[in-house]
């Protein structure tokens, strides 16, 4: 038998660009099959017409910098970011609201600071961030989930987007902001009152949340991130939920599966918080980052002004994460531990 | 610094070294008020104002102020300056004067005026100072203009809304209406449009630079007729 003759290190392949980027966008099909689903072809029709302008904005950025476009357009970035920002804007949004919002994540957010691997916050949220601060009417128009109102077919979702004066599209408030607009009911007679709210939370939320968790869990599997920072944000999420849930109260904040199941929360954990580029680098840092965005993220919920806050969370901590990463240097093997600001 | 030429002073104050983009002094104002062009114009005007009232007065004293209380006595005179077009705009543009409010007074403490002052009309006679203070002025109230143009355009989809407020009821229809129907782009007449759009205004200024020193170096630079030998010494592989 031959003996093993590699010598050290043992290095493995790094993963490739292209190829991570394509597990995460595997990785959200359940999520929008289930949103589909539930909400119509409204997402669908956002991620193709978001993949399209992102590619454009994406080649326009690539040749005003002169930089190649075949091995950059082919990385899928462009495409993770369109899906990502589509998944997260409401169904049925009109054409020129979802190329904004592609067009400032692309253009502003990422190639102004250099492109793929430099770029300080994540750009599908500061998309998301800055259509949501622009247009507030436009962001917060959820189509009524599966049984509570009429789904529109694909042509009728097609003309919703690119003709939206033509289409009147039927709007609900969503779960997150009955929730946060209560203040007489107990947490029991508000699910009575409400046909939004399901079994846990949202009706048809906590199912698409279910499917981004089930994406996550294979992407962790595929070791695409590791489990620091989703786990650390979805534990204090959930321990802030419980300690404030008082009862069911009318004051009360949510239950924590609410919380857990409800808006953008496994979407965030796991296709957002998790981004390589703008979050912290050391396991202990990622542990840190992400549980602060749970704070953040429900502490916003609750005394916030807008109706889900992941986003504002993640791009908050983004700005932390290169102090993060300064305190939480791991030690080299074979020196003693440095004292923080050495 | 006897001998000043007035080209030269044009060109700095309103390109080479314009006090917006190029000192990116007086921020504050720029950033805060150029939601609308006539915000925009009016405080760039009333600095425009200040800072030749300012530079003349100071040029006037130059030989009298000693170098100890020199920048004192500045201030003094641009606070004094400064009161006076507030009081001017009270009385003529009260709309206008109540939109910009605390910039106003706040058009003291732009760092274009002392920096003018100290820099430049304190060491210069009356001529080239009242003509330095007018230019750094209109290259001033040029980018705050052109930026409040930008971000009311793309804010809310016109032009030159409520110009009445500065040049009288004649001004009033002067709005243009670039599309009907337009969704307000808030972020746009918020702060961060503010950032993001100086940010581009100094980018262009940038790129219009390079490409007139590319040209400039071009004609320098001419290939000299003749062939000319490589020198080579060495191994070569």
């Amino acid at each position: 038998m031959a003996l093993m003759r590699l010598t050290s290190p043992h290095a493995h392949g790094p993963m490739s660009t292209q190829r991570v980027m394509q597990s995460v966008l595997l990785a959200t099909i359940p999520g929008i099959i289930v949103l589909t689903h539930f909400f119509g072809f409204g997402t669908l029709v956002n991620i193709l017409w978001g993949s399209i302008v992102a590619l454009a904005c994406e080649a326009l950025a690539l040749k005003l910098r002169r930089r190649p476009l075949g091995f950059y357009l082919k990385d899928y970035s462009a495409l993770v970011t369109a899906v990502l920002l589509c998944i997260a804007l409401p169904p049925y949004a009109p054409w020129w609201l979802i190329a904004v919002g592609i067009a400032s994540s692309i253009l502003l957010a990422k190639h102004l600071y250099g492109g793929l691997g430099y770029n300080p916050f994540n750009p599908a949220m500061v998309g998301y961030v800055i259509l949501l601060i622009s247009f507030p009417i436009q962001m917060t128009a959820w189509a009524p989930p599966r049984g509570l109102g009429e789904l529109p077919g694909f042509m009728e979702a097609l003309q919703a987007c690119f003709t939206p004066s033509a289409y009147d599209a039927i709007t609900m408030a969503t779960p997150m902001d009955l929730l946060k607009q209560n203040n007489s009911l107990l947490i029991k007679d508000l699910w009575g009152q409400y046909p939004q709210f399901g079994r846990w939370s949202g009706r048809g939320w906590e199912w698409a949340n279910i499917a981004f968790l089930a994406g996550g869990v294979w992407l962790l599997y595929q070791r695409i991130f590791t489990w620091h920072a989703p786990v650390a944000m979805l534990v204090t999420l959930g321990l802030l939920a419980a300690i404030f849930y008082d009862g069911g109260s009318s004051a009360s904040g949510g239950s924590p599966l609410f919380h857990l199941l409800g808006g953008a929360t496994m979407f965030g954990a796991f296709f957002i918080v998790t981004d390589p580029v703008s979050s912290a680098v050391s396991l202990r840092g990622r542990l840190i980052f992400g549980g602060l965005i749970g704070v953040l993220i429900y502490t916003i919920r609750i005394e916030g002004n807008y109706p889900d806050s992941v986003a504002f969370a993640v791009l908050i901590m983004n700005f932390a994460a290169p102090f993060i990463d300064y305190y939480t240097q791991p030690r080299t093997y074979g020196h003693r531990k440095k004292r923080a600001g050495e | 610094m006897a001998d000043v030429s007035y080209k030269d002073l044009s060109i700095n104050g309103l390109w080479k070294n314009n006090p917006a983009i190029v000192q990116l002094l007086g921020l504050c104002p720029l950033l805060a008020v150029t939601g609308s062009v006539v915000n925009a114009l009016g405080l760039g005007l009333a600095t425009t104002m200040v800072l030749i009232i300012s530079n003349t007065s100071v040029s006037l004293i130059r030989n009298l102020v000693s170098d100890a209380v020199r920048l004192p006595t500045f201030v003094m005179i641009i606070a004094a300056a400064v009161t006076c077009i507030e009081l001017l705009m009270q009385a003529f543009t009260y709309e206008l004067f109540q939109i910009l409010g605390i910039f106003l007074p706040l058009i003291t403490t732009n760092c274009v005026i002392l920096g003018r002052a100290d820099g430049f009309a304190a060491r210069n006679s009356i001529g080239p100072s009242f003509y330095d203070g007018l230019i750094m002025g209109l290259g001033f109230a040029c980018v705050l203009a052109v930026l409040g143009g930008l971000r009311e355009l793309s804010g809310t989809g016109a032009l030159f809304a409520n110009m009445d407020l500065l040049f009288g009821a004649s001004a009033a229809n002067w709005k243009i209406v670039m599309y009907p129907d337009y969704q307000p782009f808030l972020l746009a007449i918020l702060p961060p449009g503010a950032f993001i759009f100086t940010g581009l205004i100094i980018a262009v200024k940038n790129l219009i630079d390079d490409r007139i020193k590319k040209r400039q170096d071009a004609l320098k630079t001419r290939p000299v007729k003749g062939a000319k030998r490589v020198r080579v010494t060495g191994a070569v592989s």
